[in-house]
Formats: structure tokens, sequence, C-alpha cells
């Protein structure tokens, strides 16, 4: 667990976060759409580095599941429905992106004040894992909150799981059943998501969610 | 007695419930039902008391249900076996009732399957010996007991009274968690032996002890609690009724002995004085209630309140002398509690009995429209009047006995050092006296206006005599009355082995050997009782008495007078009535505790629309004390109601936050 081992799994986990950053930055939906990609490819690569190292062979499969439905299913089915909705592909952000970024930064730091002292028992590779996991869930939380578009809101809900997917892979891994199961949850909620947004863009001519607010006769 | 002989008539009580649920339509099911509930109730009370009464070691049992890692643990000690005899002793009275009183109910489907099930939940409670499983039959016994007060769900009123009381119990129950939670500590023994085991610092027994003031007092009634009693036990059918009165409360009390006797360990001086201020007022004030009602169901569920009051009182004083480590005084106390438990279970469970007779004879429950009923029922007449003359604690009946030893435990307090407690026990002894008389004009006025006179309706001069079946329920309850009276001893040397159990060993000593079965607590030269003997000087000075004036007065010449003794006019409307009887007492303690105002409408002359007298009453737990507390839940409700009408992102934004703020909290108090 030391040397080039952790190294490694440090440098891709790290790397979930950097693009969890990314992911926060990007304001075109088909970017945004090829970074989660990006994300996604990365959890499969953590899971299956740690299936190696660790030597446990079931996290193959979490790998997998990560790699065919996350990183390819979900953003491909995402570009069609975008495709086909034929909706207005830059992104409203209610922040800009310069104080976006700062206050990832700021979630960042707290996850890592959170966690170190929680966690000083566990080992240094589980330390770091659950830190970057509760960084890429805060980042997604806000990822949701900061963007006006329904798609980049589901970005950010999957892009959260992902973070809990690392959490449990660091942690001890969860059994197989709780992850197949997790990932056809996700599945399910992809397809109900994507039904509700031709629904809404049949309603409402666009996905921005403000449309929603001012039907319900809220303020916009 | 093993524990596994209370099985089978739980099976058995559970199994008739679960039949009753398909079958209860069925002609004759009502006959099945409460049978087989008298069966299984008198199997577990010769069970219960051979428990009682040869006094072996506790005996454990562990089923393989319920949460899988640790099982249902049973238990039957000294303590449960007492109030075990309580519960199946009222089951099969009330089951006896049943079969008879049973024909008058219209919603049969409504009452069977509960009924049987309120038994076993009960008698699981008090069997239970780990927090879960007390928990959960505590729920399932209040849940069971809700069923049956909405039996009448249509009825006026009792859809209400159900709400206050799921309210309540559910509130109860919360308490009771919390505490079981402190008990439990942070390693989470839930079993029982594992809290007895446990040491808790004073701040967090403290708190358990206020916790478990608030779960098990609210299902017993205690002021400020008692407010769904009033409404939810006079709500259920009668011979329900009789058992949520006469038995459940008992069963509450029992879950605060559990836990503060037994699970708590060593007790802090102030928490006697907590549990005598809160009995004492409770008392009092359950007897002013009662007073003021001319409901007859509801006059004796606010009696209930009083009784509890009582033994509190007694609890209280067991508290204050253990902590003391004046372990005789407790003894003292501790038996005189438990045997109010144990006579208020029989003479309310009668009275509530005698009511319902009254209820289905006439379909009558305010005393106003009754009146007379002593010529058309004679002997639901005696078995009331006996149960009457006991819980106003008339010697020589039981009710007697219980409040004198209490009295004793009191006149024995000068021995404990604090002064607060000094100053205190004796205000209490006096809120008892004061209570104990109130009770008397209560039931004067309740037996008087209900028994005797003329009646006032139709209903009430039509009435039929109950039939038989719960005549014999009646009366097995009056003659326990009167022999508990009569032998007090015995029922004490019962209770020694429960004592002994809560209060280090230490006990009364045994009263069967005294000379003339005299009931001596403490030693002969402070006070001794003899109920036989006040039983024969009764007998003999009323023989004497009834000798004389049948001899002297009866054959003497009568003159008729010209005003027809006070009945110048043949009208009933003319008699003394429930609320005429209660009016001084209600000007003198009313007008300060419930506000009590009369107005007189009285019309001019020349008018000819009759003059109204109205009474006003308040409620000082409801004016003070929950509606307030209601006004403020629907000011916060209100205000937070917007919160229904975000926008998505804003309740992502709220949850962000939330996490946000815990996050930070975390960081910063680690």
């Amino acid at each position: 667990m030391y040397g080039l081992v952790f190294d490694i799994a440090h440098m891709l986990a790290g790397g979930m976060v950097v693009v969890s950053f990314l992911l926060l930055y990007q304001d075109r939906l088909y970017a945004l759409l090829n970074t989660y990609a990006l994300h996604a490819l990365l959890l499969a690569l953590v899971v299956s580095w740690q299936a190696y190292s660790h030597d446990a062979p079931h996290l193959y499969v979490t790998a997998g599941i990560a790699l065919i439905f996350k990183a390819i299913i979900i953003p491909v089915v995402l570009h069609r429905i975008i495709q086909r909705l034929g909706i207005q592909r830059t992104i409203e952000q209610v922040l800009g992106v310069g104080l976006n970024m700062l206050v990832g930064v700021l979630l960042v730091a707290l996850a890592i004040i959170v966690m170190l002292p929680v966690t000083a028992a566990s080992e240094a590779l589980v330390r770091e894992d659950l830190i970057f996991a509760l960084s890429i869930v805060l980042l997604g939380l806000l990822m949701m909150i900061t963007r006006r578009n329904a798609v980049s809101q589901v970005v950010g809900f999957m892009s959260m799981e992902n973070g809990l997917v690392l959490a449990a892979v660091g942690a001890s891994g969860m059994p197989l059943v709780v992850e197949i199961s997790i990932a056809f949850s996700v599945l399910i909620a992809l397809i109900v998501i994507g039904i509700f947004l031709f629904r809404i863009r049949e309603r409402f001519d666009t996905v921005d969610v403000q449309a929603m607010d001012a039907f319900r006769g809220e303020r916009p | 007695m093993p524990l596994y002989w209370f099985l089978g008539p739980l099976a058995g009580l559970l199994g008739v419930g679960c039949y009753a649920l398909v079958g209860s339509r069925r002609p004759r099911s009502d006959a099945i039902v409460y049978g087989i509930s008298f069966l299984c109730s008198v199997l577990a009370l010769g069970a219960s008391l051979t428990h009682l009464l040869t006094a072996p070691a506790a005996s454990t049992l562990t089923l393989p249900l319920g949460l899988p890692w640790s099982g249902v643990h049973l238990r039957v000690d000294a303590l449960s076996a007492f109030f075990l005899v309580i519960v199946n002793l009222g089951g099969a009275v009330t089951s006896w009732y049943g079969l008879g009183h049973g024909r008058h109910e219209q919603a049969p489907e409504r009452v069977l399957p509960f009924f049987p099930a309120f038994l076993a939940a009960m008698n699981l409670v008090l069997l239970a010996d780990d927090a879960f499983t007390f928990l959960l039959t505590w729920e399932f016994m209040s849940l069971m007991s809700w069923a049956l007060v909405m039996a009448h769900h249509r009825q006026a009123g009792n859809a209400h009274a159900g709400y206050v009381y799921l309210l309540m119990a559910g509130m109860g129950t919360m308490a009771l968690l919390l505490a079981f939670g402190v008990l439990a500590g942070a390693d989470g023994g839930y079993h029982f032996a594992d809290m007895r085991a446990g040491l808790l610092s004073q701040q967090a027994a403290a708190l358990v002890l206020v916790l478990t003031l608030v779960g098990a007092g609210s299902k017993a009634g205690l002021f400020p609690l008692h407010v769904w009693l009033p409404l939810a036990h006079p709500a259920a059918p009668s011979h329900v009724s009789a058992l949520m009165s006469g038995v459940m409360t008992k069963v509450a009390v029992y879950g605060f002995m559990r836990i503060v006797f037994d699970l708590l360990g060593e007790p802090a001086w102030w928490w006697g004085a907590v549990v005598l201020a809160l009995g004492a007022v409770t008392a009092v004030l359950g007897v002013l209630y009662a007073l003021m009602q001319h409901d007859l169901k509801r006059l004796l569920a606010y009696h209930t309140v009083e009784n509890i009051g009582i033994i509190f009182i007694g609890l209280g004083l067991a508290l204050a002398f253990q902590a003391n480590y004046l372990n005789d005084g407790a003894a003292l106390a501790l038996s005189a509690a438990l045997f109010h438990v144990f006579n208020h279970s029989l003479f309310k469970s009668l009275l509530f009995l005698g009511s319902g007779s009254v209820l289905s004879a006439t379909g009558e429950r305010d005393m106003e429209r009754l009146g007379g009923l002593i010529h058309r029922m004679p002997w639901t007449a005696l078995a009331f009047l006996i149960g009457s003359a006991a819980i106003s604690a008339l010697p020589p009946l039981n009710g007697f006995v219980s409040e004198w030893l209490t009295f004793q435990a009191i006149l024995i307090s000068p021995e404990l050092p604090q002064w607060l407690l000094k100053f205190l026990v004796p205000a209490v002894g006096a809120a008892l006296a004061l209570s104990a008389a109130l009770a008397g004009a209560c039931f004067v006025k309740a037996f008087g206006i209900t028994f005797l006179g003329r009646p006032r309706t139709p209903a009430a001069a039509q009435a039929e005599e109950t039939d038989t079946r719960s005549l014999t329920a009646l009366f097995v309850l009056a003659a326990l009355c009167v022999l508990a009276g009569i032998l007090p001893g015995l029922v004490i040397d019962a209770l020694a082995p429960v004592v002994a159990s809560l209060n280090g060993a230490v006990r009364l000593a045994a009263q069967a050997s005294q000379p003339w079965l005299t009931l001596v607590p403490l030693a002969e030269a402070k006070n001794s009782y003899n109920g036989m003997l006040v039983l024969l000087f009764i007998v003999f000075s009323g023989f004497l008495s009834a000798l004389l004036i049948h001899r002297l007065a009866s054959r003497d010449a009568r003159r008729g007078s010209a005003w027809d003794c006070g009945f110048p006019d043949d009208n009933p409307a003319g008699q003394y009535t429930a609320g005429s009887f209660a009016q001084p007492i209600r000007r003198m303690f009313g007008s300060v505790v419930f506000q009590a105002r009369e107005r007189v409408d009285m019309p001019a002359p020349g008018d000819l629309r009759p003059a109204r007298m109205t009474v006003s009453l308040r409620d000082p737990a409801w004016d003070y004390g929950y509606l307030p507390l209601i006004q403020v839940v629907n000011t916060v409700a209100g205000r937070l109601n917007h919160l229904q009408f975000l926008t998505v992102r804003r309740y992502l934004t709220l949850v962000f936050s939330a996490l946000i703020l815990l996050l930070l909290g975390l960081a910063i108090w680690r």
C-alpha cells in the first residue's frame, strides 16, 4: 500500500476531484457531458486499481458497471436527448464562474477539515479516498444548486453518486448486490428524468427550471 | 413458576384475537372470544399468583423473535408477577362480564378482535426484559386500547378522544424511548440486566427520572398529562373502560417502578420531593375535577387520576426514604403504594362495570338523567355501593387500609433529614386527607344521585336489572374488596417479596402471625389496625341501631305533613341534583381552581320564560398548558408554511446549507 500503488490510487482519486471542478466550470452542455464521461471513466479506473491492489476481484464488477453505465450509456443517452430536444446548449449559471470555483475550493477545504480528525485511526489511502469522496459529493451538490438547466442538474446528481461509490470503495468495498442495485436505480432515475425532460420541454419549450417556477406562480 | 406457563395463555389470547378478526360477525362469536379470554386470563392468573406466593427466583426466557441480534427477552420476577396478578384478575373479571354484557354491543367487530389482543399486550409489557420488547409491547398496548376507544367512533366526541389519546400515547412512548436511550448509555445495552448493572451520572439519572415521569405518567394520568384519560376511558365500551382505568394505568405504574426503582439505581433525595409533589397535586385536582362531573363514567375516570396521585405519593415517599437509607420506612411506603395499586384495580373495575350495567340498562351516562335505580337494579346498586365505599376509603374496606398505610408512612417522615421534605410531606399528608374527604363527597354524589331518589327520566324508570353473569363479575370484585379490607395482613405478606426485591431485601414484618389478624406495619406501640374487628363493630352497632330505630321509632304514631316532606308536587325534577350537590364545593374550590362562574339569568317580573343558572368551568390544564402549546405549534406551522412552495433549486440550497452547517459544526467543535 505504499510507493507506487498509493501514488496511483491517490492520483486517480484526486483526478476525480479535478474533473469535478471541470464540471463546475463547463458552460456548454456537450462539453459538460463529455466531462461527466471522463469523471465516470476515472471512477472506473479508481475502482479497478483498488481491485487490483487489494486483490478484490468483485470490485472489477463495480468498475465494469461504472464504465459501461456511467461512462458510456448515460452520456450517450443524454447526448441523444439534447439532440432531440434541440435546446439551446449554453447553460445559465446562478453564480459567476470565478465565484463558483472559489466556493468549490472552500468546500474541498471543509471536506479536509472535517474528515482528517474523524478518520485519524484509518490508513492513509482510506483517509484520502473519504476526503475526495466528500469533496465530490459537495461539489456535485453545488453544481445542482448553481445551474438552472435541468440537464446539468442531472449531471450534478450523477457526479454525486460517483462520489458515493468512491467512498464506499475506499472504505471497505461494498457488497456487490448493493452496488448493482445502486447502478440500476441510477439507470432508472435516468429514464425517469429523461421522460420528465421531454415532458417539461413539450409543455414549456425549454428545460430551464425557471420556467416551471413561473408556471407555479412563483416569482422567477 | 417457569415462564413458559405464561406463553400458552398469551398464545391463546392472540389466537382468539386473530379468530375474531374474521369471525366476529358470526353469532355467538362474542361468547367464544370472551370465554377463551376468560380461560386464558384465569390460567395466567394462576401462574402469576403461584409465582408471587411461592416467590422463587426470577425466571427468564429468550424467544428467537424480533430484532435478529437480540431476540425477545422475557422475565418474570416478584414485581412483574404482582402486576400480572392485577392484569389477569382484571382480564378474567372483565371477560366474564363481557360474556353477559357483550350481547349489548352493536359493533362487535370493532371490539372483539382488540379485546384479547389488549389483554395479551398488557401481559407482554409486564414480561418484557429488554427495552425494545418493552417499547414494542407498550406501543401495541396503546394501539389496541386506542382501537377499543374508537369502537363507537361515530358518537360525538369519541373521535376527538381517540385523537388526543393517540397524541399523548405517542408522546409518552417517545419519552420512554429517550429514557431507555439514556439508560442504555453509549454502548447500547438494551437488555434490562445491562441497564441494572450500568452506572449513570447524577444528571443522566435525573434526566431518566423526568422522562419516565412524562412517559409512564402520561399513561397513568399524572397531572397535567391526564387530559386524555377522562376523554378516552369513558369513550370505550364499559368493560374496556374498566380494563383501561383499573388495569392499564397500573401497567404504567409498573413501567415507572421498573425503571425508577429497579433499573435506575440509587435515588437522590429530591426525586422523592418531585414525585410527592406531583402525586399530591394529581390527587387533589383529580378529585376536584371528578366532583365537577355529572357524567358517571367521566367521573370515574377523573377518580382514576386521583388514585394514581395517591399511588405516586406512596412511591415518592418510598424514594425519599430510600435515598436516606431508611429502608423500613421505604418498605412501608412501597407496601402502601402497591396495596393501593391492587385496591384501585379492584374497585375501579367494579365501579366501571357497574356504570356499564347502568349504561346498558338505561342508555344514560349523565347522572342528572338517572335516579332511583336502587329499586330497579338492587344488586347492581349493592355492588356499586360497596365499590363506592371502598374507593372513598371507608373502613372496613380495602381502600381504607392502603390509605391508612400511606398515612403511617407520612407520619414517620420526621425521620427524614432534609428540611424540604420535612415541610413537604406533612403538606402532602394534608392534601391526601383533603382528597380522601372529597372522594367521599364525590361518591355520595355518584351513588346518591344515580341510585337513590326517584327516576328523573322514563329510561331510568324502566331500567331492568342486568344479567347474572355481569352481576357475578361485580360481586366477585366486591367480595375481593371486602376480603382485602378485613384481611389486609395476607395481602401485605403476599406483597412482601415485591417490596423486598425493590428495597434492598428489607420488607415489612410478616403479618399473618399477628394475633387476631391485626395489621401492625411498624411496631404495636405506634399504630395498628384490625379490619375484622372494625367489621364486627360496624355489623354489631348497625344491627343494634337498626333494632333500636325499629323498636322505638318505626312503630311510633305518624302524622302526614301538610307539605309532603319537601315534595309538594310530584315532579322528579324537584330533587337534589348532581350539580346542586356539588355546588358548595364548586364555590369553595372551583372558583379558584376552575374559575367556576355562576350566571343567573332571572326574567323580569311578568316575563314568562324560566329563570336559568349557567355554570362555566375552565380547565387549568388546557388553559395554561395545552392551548398555549397548540397556539405556538400553529403559529410556527403557519410561519413555516411557505416552505412548502419553494422552487426545486431553493430546496436543494436548503439541503446544501444544512449539510454545510452540520459539517462546519463537526469541524469546529470536534
